[in-house]
């Protein structure tokens, strides 16, 4: 047990310590074993055009995925068909928990995802929002669940307000608390620190770091350089639906996301 | 989580959503009191024509209500794309038609409801001796309303040009619960009454249909 009395392989309790002095009770979490995902061959068309061009891609469990690439390369349609979100017009996609291939229905239990909208109801409070989706979770206890949800994003103080009242940020962090609330086993995230100040983008990517520590596997979009990429173990890059650069298991995402980096730069020098 | 508590969890959070703002019931009932106003002038209430015309006018009128309140049902979780994530959630699809159903069929009935008294008085109808037969009408017809018009809402919410849409798509696929509906009434308000068995069977019959084909495609309808 870690020094705040918290299970340490589970992901929302390593989350916990980012912010140990805000955390009144520990909380006990299930370990997490992280899923394996097999994209085999996915392609996606909308329409006349092909958003993804048989896309092949094995990500072992407990890796921490970075996808970059421009706008319209692909990178949010492989999230959502990962989430189930979206079918695949061609090919499959598995998921393994271990050995063991997972049906559809049981894998939506395992995934949390922040998408680039946040997910969340404004007319309703965050304590409220948090509690309707622990209720679909079927989660035990879902305003305690909520509760102990809001104080390691900072918004314990403001469980009461409306989400319309938010700032950006603020909305950005509960959407966060959302896709954790269950203790996801695969953890999407389309452009997570959009909207986030420095300060909230360096959370998130303690956020992120201590959620691969945990054995979470994390699939994320991202652009250019930011705090988020501190835990990325791998990084590919899109382009036009198609893989082009894919630093593998245990390479070296750096030169991959640098890249990118220079090239967002680049172009926004360029606008 | 079984369907039908994944459904009540929604109802909970519509009717929470919507008591909060009362935007939706507000409107829906001034815009239906307007047209039933609107309608009474156009006949001699104190005659017997308001027993004949009458009843098809209060179903127009709810039918108008039906085609404006439903239209946010869908549209509303576009807002922040909460659809998502009432997809993402582990539970059957259809417990998101099946909430939202539930849901536009209280916010109408309550409307029906309030507006009753009102369509008495404007036209001059006894409905107390008959209220039973007529809420029973009200609740067979207010179901069919709802679950159309939630399974189109849910399709119009989707395209482009989906504030014209749902009263293209919803209004000709209630013809036939427009009909049976007023001609129901129109036999519950006929001197003696007549309560038509032939007419609700064909309601529920409609409402069963139109229920267990949202059942079986509504998976498909959430799509992007």
């Amino acid at each position: 047990m870690s020094r705040s009395g918290v299970a340490p392989n589970s992901c929302c309790a390593i989350w916990f310590r980012a912010e140990t002095s805000r955390v009144s009770t520990p909380l006990a979490f299930s370990p997490n074993a992280g899923l394996r995902i097999s994209f085999c061959n996915v392609e996606k068309r909308y329409g006349m055009r092909m958003a993804l061009r048989g896309v092949s891609l094995e990500i072992a469990a407990g890796e921490c995925v970075a996808l970059v690439g421009h706008n319209g390369s692909g990178k949010t349609t492989l999230l959502k068909i990962a989430a189930q979100l979206s079918r695949p017009s061609r090919g499959e996609l598995k998921f393994y928990s271990g050995e063991t291939a997972l049906a559809p229905d049981v894998v939506k239990h395992r995934i949390g995802m922040v998408a680039h909208h946040t997910l969340v109801y404004d007319e309703l409070t965050a304590e409220e929002n948090l509690v309707f989706f622990a209720k679909l979770f079927a989660l035990p206890d879902p305003a305690v669940k909520a509760r102990q949800s809001l104080v390691p994003v900072g918004l314990a103080g403001r469980a009461g307000d409306l989400v319309r009242t938010f700032s950006r940020g603020m909305r950005q962090r509960l959407a966060i608390a959302r896709a954790l609330i269950a203790s996801p086993q695969l953890l999407l995230l389309d452009e997570p620190a959009a909207g986030l100040d420095p300060e909230g983008q360096q959370w998130l990517g303690v956020t992120l770091s201590n959620l691969h520590a945990s054995g979470c596997t994390i699939l994320m979009s991202t652009h250019g350089r930011n705090e988020t990429q501190g835990a990325v173990t791998r990084a590919i890059r899109l382009e036009d639906g198609n893989i082009t650069r894919d630093s593998g298991p245990g390479g070296d995402p750096y030169p991959v996301l640098a890249m990118a980096a220079v090239r967002e730069t680049s172009e926004g020098d360029a606008r | 989580m079984n369907l039908p508590r994944a459904a009540a969890v929604i109802l909970s959070k519509e009717l929470r959503t919507e008591f909060r703002s009362r935007e939706l019931l507000g409107t829906t009932l001034v815009f239906v009191l307007i047209v039933l106003v609107l309608f009474s002038f156009t006949f001699n209430p104190a005659s017997s024509e308001s027993r004949r015309f009458g009843p098809g006018l209060l179903w127009l009128a709810f039918l108008f209500s039906g085609s404006l309140m439903l239209q946010p049902s869908f549209l509303r979780e576009q807002t922040n794309d909460t659809l998502a994530a009432l997809r993402l959630a582990p539970i059957d699809p259809f417990s998101i038609l099946a909430g939202k159903m539930a849901a536009n069929f209280l916010f109408l009935l309550l409307v029906e409801l309030i507006l009753l008294p009102v369509f008495a008085v404007l036209y001059n109808i006894a409905i107390l001796p008959v209220l039973g037969p007529l809420v029973l009408v009200l609740a067979l017809g207010t179901v069919g309303l709802a679950t159309t018009g939630t399974v189109f809402s849910a399709v119009a919410a989707q395209a482009r040009l989906r504030e014209l849409l749902l009263p293209l798509l919803l209004l000709p696929v209630l013809a036939p619960v427009l009909i049976a509906s007023t001609e129901a009434t129109v036999g519950i308000l006929r001197d003696p009454s007549v309560l038509s068995v032939v007419w609700l069977t064909f309601l529920a019959s409609f409402d069963v249909i139109f229920l267990t084909a949202a059942w079986l495609v509504g998976e498909y309808l959430l799509e992007e």
